[in-house]
C-alpha cells in the first residue's frame, strides 16, 4: 500500500475521532451537568439522547446567520474559523497509539511525528486566541469587545505557564517530539506526573484557562457579558466557536495525557497491542475531559483581575522555579 | 460620605479612592458607556443600568427603574380593598404570601380588627416558608451570577418542595392569594402539616449541602469578600432594611422591633454581619433561612394547641362561607355587600412586615367609602436598587453581578 494512502487514511481516522469526540463531548457535557444537577439531560433524540449532537448540527446548519449592523464583514466571518481551525490542526502531532501493524502495513498512530511536535502544538494553540479577539472586536458590540479583550489577556498570560510546565517535561525527556516523550516515560518506568507533580498541577489549571473553560471562562461569562465574544454569532458560525472550544479541550486533555500520564503506555505491560494502547490513551484523555466538565458544574467563576493575579503572581513564578530546579537536577545527574 | 472598610483585596477600597487611582493612570483615556439591561440575564428582571466603563472599571452607575411599572398602587384605588389581594401577589412574586399578609395587616389595622389566634399562627408559618422561598431564589441566582450554576438547581429543588406544599394547601404554586382581611382563607389540615414537617426535617440538611459548596470556597469568598461594602451609617442613610441592613451590622428586625402576628412569642436569632460586604449579606441570609425553619417549626407545633377558626366571623369584612350563601338570605346580602361595596372606616394606617427583602409596608388611607383614597407600597427592593450606584463606583464590571445578586431585589416589587 502506498505511503500516501496510508497517511490519508490515518489522517481521516484521527480527524474523525476528534470530531466525533467533540460532538459527543457536547452531549456528555449536558448529560454530566444534568447528572450533577439532578436532571435528566437530553433524552428525546435517540436512546439516551445519543443522536442529540446530530440534531444540534442539523439545527445549526438550517439557522439563519445574522450579522449585526456595522460588523466588520471579513473579520466577523473569519473569526469562527480562526477559532476552530487551529484547534483542529493541533491534533496532528498527538500520538494516539503505538505502532499499528495491519498485515504488511506498519505505521505510527498519529498524523505526523514532528521533531518539534510540542512547539508546533503550542504555536497553533496560541493562534486560537485570534478567534475570540477578532470575533469580539468585529461584532460591533460592546459586550463582545469586552469578551474579546478578556480572552486575549487571559490566554496570553496562561500560555506562559503552560509553556514553562511543558519545558520542564521536555528538559526531563530531552526531546520535543511528543512520541518520544511517551517512550521516554515508558523507558524510565515512571510517569512524569510523579516526577513533575508541580508542573502537572499548573499545566492542568493552565489548560482550563487556555481553552477558556470554566472557572476561567471570562471571555464568555454569561451573567455579565452575555456570551462575550460570541454574543452576536448565530447558526454555524456560533457552532464553529464551540467546535473550536471542544476540539481544544480534547487536544489539551490528550496533551496532558501524553506529557504526564505516559500517553498510550500501560503500566507493567511491555509493548501492548496497539488497540490496547489506543484504548489506554483514550481512557486517560476521557478522564481529563470529565475533569473539565466536573469543574465547570461545581465551581464558581473567578473574577478577571483575580485570574490575572493568579496567573502572573503565583503560577508564573512557581513554574519558573520548577523549571529551574528541573534543569539543575537534570544537569547535575547528567 | 463616610469612610469605607478596607479589606485584604484592593477592591475593598472605597469608590473615591479607586477612581483617584485611575485618574493618574497614563493609559486612562476615553470611557465607554455600556447599557446593561433592561434585557440582561444578571439584572434579575427588567432593571436598566447605565454604566460608564473605564476599561473594566465602572466609573459610575445609573440605575433606571420603571420597566415593569404596572400601576399597582393606582389599581388598588380603583379595585377596592378586597380585590387588590391578587395584585399583591405580583409585587414580590417570589414570596406572594408575605405580600398578602402585609397588605391584610394594614387593612386590618385600619378596620380595627385582628385575625383569630390560629390564623396568626398560620400566617407566621406561611411567612417563614415564604422567606425561605425568597432566600432560596437569592441563593440560586447569586450562584448563577457568580458562575456556580449547579447551586441554582439545588436551591430550586428545595423551592419545588415548597411549591408542592403551597400547591396542596392553596391550590396554586405561585400567586396564591390565600390571605384575607381577618385571617386566611382555609385552615391547614393534617396532611399539609405533615408535608411541611417533613420538609422542615430535611431542609436544613439540604441547606448545609448547598452551603458547603460555596461557604468556604476560595473563589466564592474572593468574589464576595470586600465587594459592595456598605457601612452601618451608609446603610441607614440609604434606608436599607432587612438582610442588607443586618449584613452591615445593624440589628434591626421588625419581627423583634415592632412585632406582629405574635412574633414576640417565637424564639429566633437575628443574625448580623460585621463588614457589610456581599459575603456578610450572604452569611446573614443563609442563617436567616435556618432561623426561618426554626420559627416555622415552632408555628407548626403551636397549630396543635391553638385551635379555632382561621377567619373572623365579622360580616363587615369577611365573606360568608360559600354553602351559607346559597341557603341564607342574610348571608347572600353580606356576600353581595362585601364583593361590591366593602367599606373600611375613615382613617389611615401603615403596617410593615419584615419581608425577605426588608421592610415591606402598606400605607392605606380610607375616606370611609369602598375605594381606598391612597395605597402606597413601601417596597424594600427600591431602596436596595438605590444602593447600587453607591457601592458600584470604582469597582470592576464583574463585581456588578455580585452586587446586584447580593442586594437581592425583585423588579416586580421595585416598579410595582
Amino acid at each position: 500500500m502506498p505511503d500516501v494512502l496510508v497517511w490519508l487514511m490515518k489522517a481521516g481516522a484521527i480527524f474523525g475521532i476528534l470530531l466525533g469526540t467533540a460532538a459527543y463531548l457536547t452531549l456528555a457535557e449536558r448529560k454530566v451537568s444534568a447528572w450533577i444537577q439532578y436532571r435528566y439531560g437530553p433524552n428525546r433524540v435517540g436512546p439516551w439522547g445519543l443522536f442529540q449532537p446530530f440534531a444540534d448540527l442539523i439545527k445549526f446548519i438550517f439557522k439563519e446567520e445574522v450579522a449585526p449592523a456595522g460588523a466588520n464583514p471579513l473579520m466577523f466571518r473569519l473569526a469562527p474559523f480562526l477559532s476552530a481551525i487551529p484547534a483542529m490542526l493541533t491534533v496532528a502531532v498527538i500520538p494516539f497509539g503505538p505502532e499499528v501493524r495491519i498485515g504488511e502495513v506498519a505505521t505510527n498512530l498519529s498524523i505526523v511525528d514532528l521533531d518539534v511536535g510540542a512547539l508546533y502544538l503550542l504555536a497553533f494553540s496560541g493562534l486560537a486566541v485570534y478567534g475570540p479577539i477578532l470575533g469580539g472586536w468585529a461584532s460591533n458590540s460592546k459586550y463582545s469587545l469586552l469578551g474579546g479583550l478578556r480572552a486575549s489577556a487571559q490566554m496570553v498570560s496562561y500560555e506562559l505557564t503552560l509553556i514553562l510546565c511543558l519545558l520542564a517535561v521536555v528538559t526531563l525527556s530531552g526531546t520535543l517530539d511528543l512520541r518520544e516523550i511517551v517512550t521516554s516515560q515508558a523507558e524510565r518506568g515512571v510517569w512524569n506526573v510523579f516526577v513533575q507533580p508541580v508542573a502537572f498541577v499548573l499545566f492542568v489549571v493552565a489548560t482550563f484557562a487556555e481553552t477558556n473553560r470554566h472557572p476561567f471562562d471570562f471571555a464568555e461569562c454569561e451573567p455579565e457579558l452575555v456570551g462575550g465574544f460570541h454574543t452576536e454569532y448565530s447558526a454555524m458560525r456560533f457552532a464553529l466557536f464551540f467546535l473550536g472550544e471542544y476540539c481544544a479541550m480534547i487536544v489539551m486533555a490528550g496533551l496532558t495525557t501524553t506529557l504526564f500520564l505516559g500517553g498510550f503506555g500501560i503500566p507493567f505491560v511491555e509493548d501492548p497491542h496497539w488497540v490496547l494502547g489506543f484504548l489506554a490513551f483514550m481512557t486517560k484523555t476521557a478522564m481529563f475531559l470529565f475533569l473539565f466538565l466536573w469543574v465547570r458544574w461545581t465551581l464558581p467563576r473567578f473574577r478577571f483581575d483575580q485570574l490575572m493575579g493568579l496567573g502572573w503572581k503565583v503560577f508564573l513564578p512557581v513554574a519558573l522555579v520548577n523549571l529551574f530546579l528541573t534543569g539543575a537536577v537534570v544537569s547535575l545527574l547528567g | 460620605m463616610t469612610e469605607h472598610v478596607t479589606y485584604e483585596y484592593s477592591p475593598g477600597a472605597g469608590a473615591e479612592e479607586l477612581l483617584a487611582q485611575h485618574q493618574d493612570d497614563p493609559i486612562h483615556g476615553e470611557t465607554m458607556r455600556l447599557n446593561m439591561g433592561p434585557q440582561h440575564p444578571a439584572t434579575h428582571g427588567v432593571l436598566r443600568l447605565m454604566l460608564e466603563l473605564d476599561g473594566e472599571t465602572m466609573r459610575s452607575v445609573t440605575p433606571d427603574v420603571g420597566y415593569l411599572h404596572r400601576g399597582k398602587e393606582k389599581t388598588c384605588e380603583t379595585l377596592g380593598w378586597h380585590r387588590f389581594f391578587p395584585h399583591t401577589d405580583r409585587l414580590d412574586y417570589v414570596q406572594p404570601l408575605m405580600n398578602n399578609v402585609a397588605y391584610a395587616l394594614a387593612v386590618e389595622q385600619l378596620a380595627g380588627i385582628e385575625a383569630p389566634p390560629r390564623a396568626q399562627v398560620v400566617r407566621v408559618l406561611l411567612m417563614e416558608l415564604s422567606r425561605i422561598m425568597a432566600h432560596l431564589i437569592y441563593f440560586g441566582t447569586l450562584g448563577i451570577d457568580l458562575g456556580a450554576v449547579t447551586l441554582f438547581f439545588y436551591s430550586f429543588n428545595q423551592r419545588e418542595e415548597l411549591y408542592r406544599i403551597l400547591d396542596a394547601y392553596t391550590g396554586h404554586r405561585m400567586n396564591n392569594t390565600y390571605v384575607r382581611i381577618g385571617g386566611v382563607y382555609a385552615d391547614i389540615d393534617e396532611g399539609i402539616e405533615s408535608m411541611i414537617r417533613s420538609f422542615l426535617d430535611e431542609f436544613p440538611g439540604h441547606l448545609e449541602e448547598m452551603n458547603k459548596m460555596v461557604e468556604r470556597n476560595r473563589i466564592w469568598i474572593d468574589r464576595n469578600r470586600g465587594v459592595g461594602v456598605i457601612t452601618a451609617e451608609e446603610a441607614q442613610a440609604l434606608s436599607l432594611t432587612g438582610p442588607n441592613l443586618r449584613g452591615s451590622g445593624v440589628e434591626w428586625d421588625l419581627r423583634r422591633e415592632q412585632p406582629y402576628c405574635g412574633y414576640e412569642t417565637y424564639e429566633f436569632d437575628v443574625p448580623t454581619g460585621s463588614v457589610g460586604d456581599c459575603y456578610d449579606r450572604f452569611l446573614v441570609r443563609v442563617e436567616e433561612m435556618r432561623q426561618s425553619a426554626r420559627i416555622a417549626r415552632q408555628a407548626l407545633d403551636r397549630l396543635k394547641d391553638v385551635k379555632g377558626d382561621v377567619l373572623l366571623e365579622d360580616r363587615r369584612f369577611v365573606l360568608p362561607p360559600r354553602g351559607d350563601v346559597h341557603r341564607s338570605m342574610e348571608e347572600l346580602i353580606y356576600q353581595f355587600k362585601i364583593v361590591t361595596d366593602l367599606r373600611v372606616p375613615r382613617g389611615e394606617a401603615y403596617h410593615a412586615v419584615e419581608s425577605s427583602k426588608g421592610e415591606l409596608g402598606f400605607y392605606v388611607v380610607s375616606d370611609g367609602s369602598s375605594r381606598p383614597v391612597r395605597c402606597h407600597i413601601r417596597a424594600p427592593g427600591l431602596m436596595n436598587v438605590q444602593a447600587i450606584p453607591h457601592v458600584a463606583g470604582g469597582r470592576l464590571f464583574s463585581d456588578m453581578v455580585a452586587i446586584i445578586g447580593s442586594l437581592d431585589f425583585v423588579m416586580g416589587e421595585v416598579d410595582r
